[in-house]
C-alpha cells in the first residue's frame, strides 16, 4: 500500500468501477472502496439493464451528453471485455389518444438529444413487430438502438480491469470522515482504516450526499426513489422480440416490459419516493401494481412462472439532472444523483472523472498499450457461447442457468471474489434460475466454502 | 477433454429419477435394450436421493424404506442390468421429434432416439414464483434445499423456522429440520386443515405437535440479512430465523415445453393419453411431471407400466393422434392422464386427480355427450394436495367418435341440504 495514493474512488458501483478502470490506464496509485463486500452491490445491482440511448432525456443537460457518450463507449467495449449485449431495440407504445399524440413530442426530443434513428410506426406495425402485445395499442415510436446488456457483468469487468492494471480493490471500507490539509486528503472508515489521498472520487450512489457532506458541502440531497422489479421464466423470452416502452411521464420512464440478455422477461419499475436508503424490498402493491400494468401490456406473461422479485433504489435528488463537480482546492470531484441512467452513462462518467481531476491538478500520464492488460469476463448471455457448451468446464451444477463447477470456483477465488451467495449469483447466474435453489443450493454453498476456505455457515448467513 | 460425440439409441429416458430409472429397468426385461438414461445430476436416484427418513418403496419394492435407500436400490438394480445411465449429461433441446441437443463436461453433442421418455419430475415453488413480499435475507428455503442441506451437508439451516405449507411433504420439513436441530414454531396452510395423512405419525415421531395455523397465508418476510420474521395475511407477525416454502410442486417442464408438447393449465404437466403418449410423436412422459406430486413408488409405477407401451410404439410405428381430452370442472383442478384414446388398448389403470378446496361426500362422475360413463361416491372428504384415485375401468365405454370426456363432482343431495 502507498503512503499517499494519488486517487481514492469511494464506492464500487457501475460508477465507481468505470472510474478505477480509466484510472488505472494512467500512471497513478489507485484505490477503489466500498462500505459492503462486493463491488456492484448497490443500485448498480437492480437495475432495468437497458443501454439506452438518451432519446428521452432533457436536451442539453448532463444526462443527455453523457448517457449519448456512454452509450457509444460500453456499446464498444462490451463484446472486448465478454459482456453480453443484444442489439433488440425498444418500441415506445402509445396505449392511448394523448400517449399518440405525445409521440410526436419524444420523436422531437430524440433529435434535440441527437438521436436520429427514431421513427413512428402505425397500429398495425405495432403488431407485426410485437403480436402478442395487448389489444389496444395506437402507434408505437421505434427506438432501434435501444439495446440491452449484462448489468452484473459491466462493473464486474471494469473491477477486474482495474485491479489487473495496478487498482487497490478494499472492501468492507466505509468512509465516515474525509479531512483535507496541506493537499492531502485523510480518509477514516468506520472499519478503523486510514488512508491518504491527493484526489477523491464521490461514486457513493444513494450516500454521494453524504460523502459530499463530509467534505462540509451542500448542494442536493438524496431521496432513494424505489424501482421494484419482476422477472419472468425463460419460457416467457419467446413473447416479445423488443423492449416495450411506456410513453415517459415527467417522474419516470414508467413500466416497461424488457427481454434480458439471460433470456428472461423483467416487468418494471414502480417509482415510489421513500426515505430509507436501505429499503429494498418488495411490497405487496408494487407486485401487485405490476402485475396489473402486465396484464395490460402483454397479457400472456402473467401465465409464466415468476422467477424473481426485487427492488432497487435510484439515487434519486431535487433536481433531475446528474450532480457532478469538482473543487480543486479539496481535490475533490463528485458524481452524485446519477438516477437512473448511470449504467448507460458510467464509461462517459469515467471520463469527464478523469478530465476534472485534471483539473484538480492531478498529473495523469497514459501507460503506453503493452503496459495495459486486458481482462475478459465469463459471458453469461444465452445470445454467445457459454461455457456449458463449450465443455471442459466441469459438470452443470445450477441446471436453471446452467452454470458449470468452474464457474462457481472462479467466481470465488478471482478478484474481484464473491464473498456471499448474491456475489455469486451475479457472476455466474447460479442460483438465480426459476428453481431458486430447490436443486443446487446446497451444492453451490459446498463448492464456494471448498473454494474460499470460507465454512459453508458464513455462505449460508448463518449467525 | 474428449469432444463431445454424437450417438443413437432406441430409447431416450430423460431424467434418471424413480420413474426414469424404472421405466429403463422395464424396458430391460422386455428385451429392449438399447436404452440410455440421462441424468443431469452427478448421480442418478432423483428427489430420493435427499431424504433420510422413511416412506419410499412400499408399492414397488414392497418395503418400506428411507429415500437415499431407495435410490441406491434403484441404482444397483440399474447397475446390474447393465443399462447405461449417462450421469451429468442434460437434455437441452430438440433438434427433431425425437433427437436430442445434449450437454456434458465435454459440450453438446446430440442424441438420436426412435423414442424419448420424458421423466423430469417436479420442483416446489420458490417464494418469488409465490410473490412472496418483503425482504430477501438468508434462510428461505424449500423442502428440496433444505433437505440437500442437511442430508447431505451436515448443515443447520436455523434455529426457528416457520413452514409454508401443510401437505405430506411440509411434514417431510418438519421431520428434516428436527433432525437437524432447528425448532419448527409453526405451520402455515391458506386452507381450512392439514393436508396430510402424515401428521399424526410426525407428530409421534418427534414427540411434538407443531401449531398448523391454517385460513391463512404468508404475506411478507422481514430481515434484510437473515430472516428476523414473517407476517401473516391475518397479521400476525412471527420471530423467526429460517422460512421453509413447501409443496405447491411445478413440473419440471421446460423440455416438454421447448418441444412444443401441449401442457394442462392448471398442474402445468405435460397432457400424456392412457398410455403416456404426449402429442408429440415417439415422445412419452411418466412420473412426477406429469402429477405433481405423488410418492416415489406411484411414479416408479410409472415407469413400469410405460414399458409395453414404448415397446407397442417400436413394434408398430403407429402414433395415434387427436386423442380425447378429458375436461374437468371446479373444484377439480387437474386430471392425469388428461387424454384418452379410445381404441388403443392401454395400460392405464387408474386416473389421479386433485381438488382445489376441501369437498365433503361428493360423488365423481365421468361422462361424455351428458352419458354417464362411471360414477362413484367418496364418503369421506377430499382435501386438496392428496391425490383421489378414480378407476380407468370405464375407458372402454367411451364413445371414440364422441365428444371430449367431461369429470365433475356432485356434491350429494343431504350434504347441499346439511349446508343450507
Ligand atoms: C429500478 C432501476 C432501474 C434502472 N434501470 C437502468 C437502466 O435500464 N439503464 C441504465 O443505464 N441505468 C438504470 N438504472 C440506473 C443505474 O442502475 C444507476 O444509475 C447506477 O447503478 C448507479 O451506480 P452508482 O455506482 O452510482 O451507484 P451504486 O451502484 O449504488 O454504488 C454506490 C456504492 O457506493 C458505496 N458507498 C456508499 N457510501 C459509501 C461510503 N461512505 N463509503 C464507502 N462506500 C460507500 C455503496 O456501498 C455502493 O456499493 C436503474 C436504476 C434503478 C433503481
Ligand atoms: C422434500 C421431498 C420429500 C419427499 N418425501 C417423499 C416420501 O416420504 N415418500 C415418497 O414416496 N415420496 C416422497 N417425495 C416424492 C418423491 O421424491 C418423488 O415422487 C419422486 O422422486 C418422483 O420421481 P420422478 O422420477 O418422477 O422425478 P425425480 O425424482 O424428480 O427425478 C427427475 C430427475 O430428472 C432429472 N432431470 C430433469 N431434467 C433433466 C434434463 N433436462 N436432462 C437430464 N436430466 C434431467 C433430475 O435431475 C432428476 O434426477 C418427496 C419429494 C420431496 C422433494
Amino acid at each position: 500500500m502507498p503512503e499517499i495514493y494519488d486517487v481514492v474512488v469511494i464506492g464500487a458501483g457501475v460508477v465507481g468501477t468505470a472510474v478505477a478502470r480509466l484510472l488505472s490506464h494512467q500512471h497513478l496509485e489507485v484505490a477503489l472502496l466500498d462500505a459492503g463486500p462486493d463491488i456492484g452491490a448497490g443500485t448498480s445491482k437492480a437495475n432495468t439493464a437497458i443501454l439506452h440511448t438518451g432519446f428521452d432525456a432533457t436536451p442539453g443537460s448532463i444526462e443527455s451528453r453523457l448517457v449519448a457518450r456512454g452509450y457509444a463507449l460500453l456499446n464498444d467495449y462490451a463484446p472486448t471485455a465478454g459482456i453480453a449485449i443484444e442489439p433488440i431495440g425498444a418500441l415506445l407504445v402509445a396505449w392511448d389518444d394523448e400517449q399518440a399524440a405525445s409521440l410526436n413530442t419524444s420523436a422531437e426530443k430524440a433529435v434535440a438529444n441527437g438521436y436520429l434513428g427514431a421513427s413512428l410506426i402505425d397500429a398495425q406495425s405495432v403488431y407485426e413487430l410485437e403480436p402478442q402485445l395487448a389489444s389496444g395499442a395506437r402507434g408505437a415510436m421505434v427506438v432501434p438502438d435501444e439495446f440491452i446488456i449484462d448489468p452484473w457483468s459491466t462493473p464486474l469487468a471494469f473491477a477486474k480491469e482495474a485491479i489487473a492494471n495496478g487498482v487497490a480493490w478494499l472492501p468492507n471500507h466505509s468512509v465516515t470522515k474525509l479531512d483535507r490539509s496541506h493537499d492531502i486528503t485523510v480518509i477514516s472508515t468506520a472499519e478503523q482504516h486510514t488512508l491518504r489521498a491527493r484526489c477523491v472520487v464521490n461514486a457513493a450512489g444513494l450516500h454521494s450526499d453524504d460523502v459530499h457532506a463530509l467534505f462540509g458541502l451542500t448542494g442536493f440531497t438524496v431521496r432513494p426513489r424505489r424501482g421494484e422489479l419482476i422477472v419472468f421464466d425463460k419460457l416467457a423470452r419467446s413473447l416479445l422480440a423488443h423492449t416495450i416502452l411506456p410513453v415517459p411521464t415527467s417522474h419516470t420512464k414508467g413500466v416497461l416490459v424488457a427481454p434480458t440478455v439471460f433470456g428472461n422477461v423483467m416487468l418494471g419499475p414502480t417509482a415510489d419516493d421513500i426515505d430509507d436508503k436501505t429499503a429494498t424490498s418488495s411490497t405487496r402493491a408494487g407486485i401487485d401494481a405490476l402485475l396489473a400494468k402486465g396484464q395490460r401490456i402483454l397479457p400472456a406473461l402473467l401465465h409464466e412462472e415468476v422467477t424473481a422479485v426485487y427492488a432497487g433504489l435510484r439515487a434519486a435528488t431535487q433536481h433531475s439532472d446528474y450532480q457532478i463537480s469538482h473543487d480543486p482546492t479539496l481535490g475533490y470531484v463528485c458524481l452524485g444523483g446519477i438516477r437512473s441512467t448511470g449504467l448507460t452513462a458510467s464509461m462517459a462518467l469515467a471520463e469527464e472523472t478523469l478530465a476534472l481531476l485534471q483539473q484538480c491538478g492531478l498529473v495523469a500520464t497514459p501507460k503506453a498499450p503493452d503496459e495495459l492488460r486486458s481482462i475478459r469476463v465469463t459471458n453469461l448471455g444465452e445470445a454467445f457461447e457459454r461455457p456449458y457448451q463449450r465443455g471442459s468446464s466441469g459438470a452443470i451444477v445450477c441446471h436453471c442457468e446452467r452454470t458449470t463447477r468452474d464457474e462457481i470456483v472462479e467466481a470465488c477465488t478471482v478478484a474481484p471474489a464473491a464473498t456471499t451467495l448474491d456475489g455469486i449469483r451475479r457472476r455466474t447466474r447460479a442460483l438465480s434460475g426459476r428453481c431458486q435453489g430447490f436443486y443446487c443450493s446446497a451444492e453451490v454453498c459446498a463448492l464456494a466454502a471448498n473454494a474460499s476456505g470460507k465454512p459453508m455457515t458464513d455462505w449460508l448467513g448463518n449467525q | 477433454m474428449t469432444a463431445a460425440s454424437n450417438s443413437s439409441v432406441d430409447v431416450a429416458i430423460i431424467g434418471g429419477g424413480p420413474a426414469g430409472l424404472s421405466a429403463a429397468l422395464a424396458l430391460h426385461q422386455l428385451g429392449i435394450t438399447n436404452v440410455v438414461v440421462l441424468e443431469r445430476e452427478t448421480q442418478a436416484g432423483g428427489a430420493p436421493r435427499h431424504t433420510e427418513h422413511l416412506g419410499y418403496g412400499i408399492r414397488d419394492l414392497h418395503r418400506v424404506t428411507t429415500g437415499q435407500r431407495y435410490a441406491a436400490e434403484l441404482r444397483k438394480r440399474v447397475n446390474a442390468a447393465g443399462i447405461t445411465v449417462r450421469t451429468a449429461t442434460t437434455a437441452v433441446d430438440w433438434l427433431d421429434d425425437t433427437t436430442l441437443q445434449i450437454a456434458d463436461t465435454t459440450g453438446l453433442s446430440t442424441i438420436a432416439a426412435r423414442c424419448v421418455v420424458l421423466a423430469t419430475g417436479v420442483r416446489e415453488r420458490p417464494r418469488a414464483a409465490r410473490l412472496v413480499a418483503g425482504d430477501r435475507g438468508a434462510g428461505i428455503f424449500t423442502t428440496g434445499s433444505l433437505q440437500q442441506l442437511t442430508a447431505n451437508h451436515h448443515q443447520r439451516p436455523g434455529k426457528r423456522a416457520v413452514i409454508v405449507g401443510a401437505e405430506h411433504v411440509s411434514f417431510s420439513a418438519v421431520l428434516t429440520l428436527r433432525h437437524a436441530g432447528c425448532d419448527v414454531i409453526a405451520m402455515v396452510t391458506p386452507l381450512p386443515r392439514h393436508q396430510s395423512y402424515a401428521a399424526l405419525r410426525v407428530a409421534t415421531a418427534t414427540r411434538h405437535r407443531v401449531p398448523i395455523i391454517t385460513g391463512t397465508n404468508i404475506a411478507e418476510i422481514h430481515g434484510r440479512k437473515r430472516v428476523e420474521a414473517v407476517t401473516l395475511t391475518n397479521g400476525h407477525r412471527i420471530e423467526c430465523d429460517t422460512v421453509v416454502f413447501t409443496g405447491d410442486w411445478i413440473p419440471d417442464n421446460e423440455l416438454a415445453r421447448r418441444g412444443d408438447i401441449d401442457i394442462d393449465i392448471a398442474s402445468r404437466s405435460p397432457i400424456v393419453d392412457g398410455s403416456w403418449r404426449t402429442n408429440r410423436r415417439g415422445v412419452f412422459a411418466i412420473g412426477n411431471l406429469i402429477h405433481p406430486a405423488e410418492p416415489a413408488d406411484i411414479c416408479a409405477l410409472d415407469g413400469r407400466n410405460v414399458a409395453s407401451a414404448v415397446a407397442g410404439w417400436m413394434a408398430t410405428n403407429n402414433w395415434p393422434t387427436d386423442p380425447l381430452r378429458i375436461v374437468v370442472e371446479n373444484p377439480i383442478s387437474w386430471i392425469s392422464p388428461g387424454a384418452v384414446q379410445p381404441r388403443a388398448a392401454a395400460a392405464l389403470k387408474h386416473f389421479t386427480l386433485r381438488v382445489s378446496e376441501p369437498v365433503a361426500d361428493a360423488t365423481i362422475c365421468v361422462t361424455q355427450n351428458g352419458t354417464v360413463l362411471w360414477r362413484s361416491r367418496r364418503p369421506r372428504r377430499l382435501v386438496p394436495n392428496r391425490s383421489i384415485s378414480i378407476s380407468a375401468s370405464w375407458l372402454t365405454k367411451v364413445d371414440p367418435a364422441g365428444s371430449d370426456i367431461n369429470v365433475a363432482l356432485n356434491v350429494s343431495v343431504a350434504v347441499e341440504e346439511r349446508l343450507r
